[in-house]
């Protein structure tokens, strides 16, 4: 086996970080391909229980990607997701995980760079904590 | 089960060169519920869509997963060729294999390896899809323009002569906004009120415009098509059906020439009851709460001389504040700019030498109404200036202040140069401390060639004004001739950043549309959406989208009148139908999602207690079905059981 590669799985919502994320194509900008990415219509549509999930089925990380504060489509969706992102960070610890391993970020349509950049450097911290261990643990 | 197509495009080469696609065709055939799968170099094309349609026919296909470019782009070809295939389009799935797959990454076997994995995900979504069915929403066709200036104006005749009715509220006692103030126009040197009156008389007689002056918009809920506005009457105290406008109560007024004119920023004094200037739409006076002495404190002399002197008896003191509903179909938003706040033009001491003054205050006094009756004087002295100096970009392409470039300034004190030639005479001076000069419309460089020779033009911002001895002096740094100059004169004009109103944030809250970085309300699109707001059917007009000049307010406020009347002259529009739902049988109605919804389109039945969507309100957020503690909550096509079943397959 090769390197260890991250497996990221992203929540981005339709209006900002979905669109930003296709900007960063179309402007060409390159990002590990470590993330793939499951459109929602608003980051307040994340459910703790997908990322709880996809930790449970192996990701090594999650993002949810929204509008910036005061930008939500949805009027106020990412103060949600954020007050959400939050307590279940608390609980992450619980299950043996790192919190660096779920991500809450802002990029807007017109931020295609900081999608590109948020997606490497999350690459880069993952690598460093090493794989999800709970596919590997029996008790849970 | 449901029988899937998954067809994958090679976008010409923009996707097969970075991802193999038939290796990902071929992968395809071996997923859940997948009955065929191809490849094909333009999907998008008619050939494409004649190879969905047909494959649809041909392998009797239940739902369709198109692996090609970003959702936001083709989504709603691909779902109308699903229909027109004969399935319903919402078994219509994308994979975005070219945005978010073969552009952004370089090495082909990781690149084609997520490609199948976003196959795989969008595939168990297709297969989970429910057929859904759009319903409908009745149109009203009438329309709200909220702001009486040349934009709101302009818009609201459009819509009126398209033949659709038109509520113009405006804050102010009178429509006209900032363009009622100036004096003359560039390039042209039309006289701004020739040009604007006769579109205020036209709007005050137009059958099909209904006129809200001295109102403001209150609240707004519903949604494209059937929008429910309130709106605020502030009351004028005067009987508008009965004045005639004839102001003898101005004239009798005790507060006569003690109040200050804000029209004409403070620069003269007006009576508590006042007409805002001569050519006011309406032609109806209004008494100011905060200076009248009746109605400060109940008690004017032996009695309101304004009441006397009115032959008609318009004077009404127990007119209340009224609060209208409206219904309307869409809403142009034309509520205009502000200046930038002198406290932030201190170190050109606004605050503080009189003879500093702006533009639009220089407007007011070289107009024949203003408060100088058109003679250009020194506020503090009453003097003719022998020096008048302007200042460019006072806040304007600054860092610290504003960044962007308020598009009139330079015109605007180019203008000024020629009518101020006029007022003072050919051996009057005139400086200009410029940044550049951006004489970018049609004409206006000529207009420039023309003015140029007529001032002095010093490319320098200086550093401060300064009173020394009885005249006013700056330094400025001349950086086409890289001389420090000193510069002695007797008047000084700012030209100031246009910024986004005060009240912006709170209009931009009521209508539920968004604010760009700078303030002003923020465009679907800057080139292909101008005048649309993220929010349907409401459009946006004129400065308060982004500082720009007459002509080409006016352009954008035509613009939106002819965005507004694609949803007016509809008599239904269609609703997604990727909305909220509830599961009646398992719903507690706790009512957690009816707080959680932004739309207000959640409540609970008072007879079942059970939720209900409302689903011309609902936008498809999503986030009651988070919220609902007991799963009763959902959102069609995005389904729990849907994303939790993506999640496992796209790892
Ligand atoms: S729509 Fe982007 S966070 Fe709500």
């Amino acid at each position: 086996m090769g390197e260890f590669e991250p497996k990221i799985v992203g929540f981005l919502c339709n209006w900002c970080s979905y669109t930003g994320a296709d900007l960063a194509g179309t402007s060409r900008i390159q990002y590990p391909p470590n993330i793939r990415v499951i459109r929602v219509m608003c980051s307040s549509s994340v459910d703790p229980i997908y990322i709880v999930r996809a930790l449970m089925e192996g990701a090594d990380g999650v993002l949810i990607g929204g509008c910036h504060p005061g930008d939500c489509h949805y009027i106020n969706g990412n103060y949600k997701a954020r007050r959400r992102v939050v307590l279940l960070k608390n609980i992450l610890g619980t299950l043996g995980l790192e919190e660096e391993r779920v991500w809450i970020r802002w990029v807007s349509a017109s931020e295609g760079q900081k999608f590109a950049d948020t997606v490497t450097e999350m690459v880069d911290t993952i690598k460093k904590l090493g794989p999800n261990p709970i596919p590997t643990r029996w008790d849970i | 089960m449901k029988k899937l197509g998954v067809f994958v495009c090679h976008c010409g080469i923009n996707i097969s060169s970075m991802v193999d696609v038939e290796d990902v065709a071929e992968y395809a055939k071996g997923l859940d519920g997948v009955e065929f799968s191809t490849d094909y170099k333009y999907m998008c094309s008619d050939v494409g869509a004649t190879l969905i349609k047909e494959s649809i026919k041909e392998h009797d296909l239940g739902g369709v997963v198109v692996a090609c470019c970003s959702p936001r782009m083709h989504e709603h070809t691909f779902r109308k060729v699903t229909k027109d295939g004969g399935v319903n389009a919402y078994n219509l799935e994308i994979a975005n294999i070219r945005e978010q797959c073969s552009w952004a990454h370089d090495n082909k076997v990781r690149a084609t390896e997520k490609a199948k994995a976003l196959v795989r995900a969008a595939a168990i979504k297709a297969l989970m899809d429910e057929s859904l069915e759009s319903s409908r929403t009745k149109v009203t066709p009438e329309a709200l323009v909220v702001g009486g200036g040349i934009a709101g104006i302009q818009a609201a005749l459009d819509l009126a002569d398209t033949g659709y009715r038109v509520h113009l509220v405006e804050k102010e006692p009178s429509i006209g906004g900032k363009m009622s103030q100036l004096d003359k126009t560039f390039p042209t040197l039309d006289c701004s009120s020739c040009i604007l009156t006769p579109k205020m008389m036209e709007v005050y007689n137009h059958p099909r415009i209904d006129l809200l002056t001295y109102s403001e918009i209150e609240s707004v809920e519903g949604s494209i098509g059937n929008y429910n506005v309130k709106v605020r009457k502030k009351p004028r105290y005067i009987d508008t059906d009965k004045c005639t406008g004839c102001t003898d109560c101005v004239s009798a007024c005790r507060m006569k020439d003690r109040v200050d004119n804000e029209f004409n920023f403070n620069m003269n004094k007006r009576s508590a009851v006042y007409m805002t200037f001569p050519q006011a739409i309406p032609l109806k006076t209004t008494i100011d709460p905060d200076s009248c002495l009746y109605l400060r404190f109940g008690k004017c002399g032996d009695g309101p001389l304004c009441v006397e002197a009115c032959e008609v008896g318009a004077i009404d003191f127990d007119q209340k504040e009224e609060i209208l509903e409206l219904n309307v179909g869409s809403i142009i938003v034309a509520t205009g700019y502000d200046l930038v706040d002198g406290a932030a033009l201190y170190e050109y001491g606004y605050d503080n030498y009189r003879d500093v003054i702006t533009t639009l205050e220089l407007e007011r006094l070289i107009s024949s109404s203003g408060p100088t009756a058109g003679k250009v004087l020194c506020p503090s002295n009453g003097e003719a200036p022998k020096s008048v100096t302007f200042i460019l970009c006072v806040g304007s392409r600054d860092e610290t202040q504003c960044s962007w470039c308020c598009r009139i300034g330079c015109m605007s004190a180019l203008k000024h140069v020629y009518l101020l030639k006029e007022k003072l005479g050919k051996d009057s001076e005139i400086n200009i401390c410029y940044t550049d000069i951006r004489s970018f419309g049609k004409g206006y460089e000529e207009f420039y060639g023309r003015i140029r020779k007529e001032a002095n033009f010093f490319r320098g911002r200086p550093s401060e004004v300064r009173m020394k001895g009885d005249g006013l002096k700056m330094d400025v740094f001349d950086t086409t001739t890289g001389k420090l100059l000193e510069i002695a004169t007797d008047m000084v004009v700012l030209v100031p950043a246009l910024v986004p109103r005060t009240d912006s944030d709170t209009i931009a809250r009521a209508l539920n549309i968004s604010r760009s970085g700078d303030g002003f309300f923020l465009e679907a699109h800057p080139k292909l959406r101008p005048m649309d707001t993220f929010t349907n059917g409401i459009f946006i007009a004129g400065c308060c989208q982004a500082p720009k000049d007459i002509q080409d307010t006016v352009a954008q406020a035509s613009g939106a009148a002819a965005r507004a009347s694609v949803i007016l002259s509809k008599d239904e529009l269609e609703n997604d139908p990727l909305v909220a739902a509830v599961d009646p049988d398992i719903c507690a109605g706790c009512g957690i999602c009816v707080e959680v919804c932004p739309y207000k389109a959640r409540t609970l039945n008072d007879w079942t207690k059970i939720a209900e969507v409302d689903e011309a309100l609902c936008e498809g957020c999503g986030a009651c079905v988070i919220a609902c503690p007991s799963n009763a909550s959902i959102h069609r096509n995005f389904t729990k059981q849907q994303i939790m079943q993506m999640v496992d397959n796209i790892l």
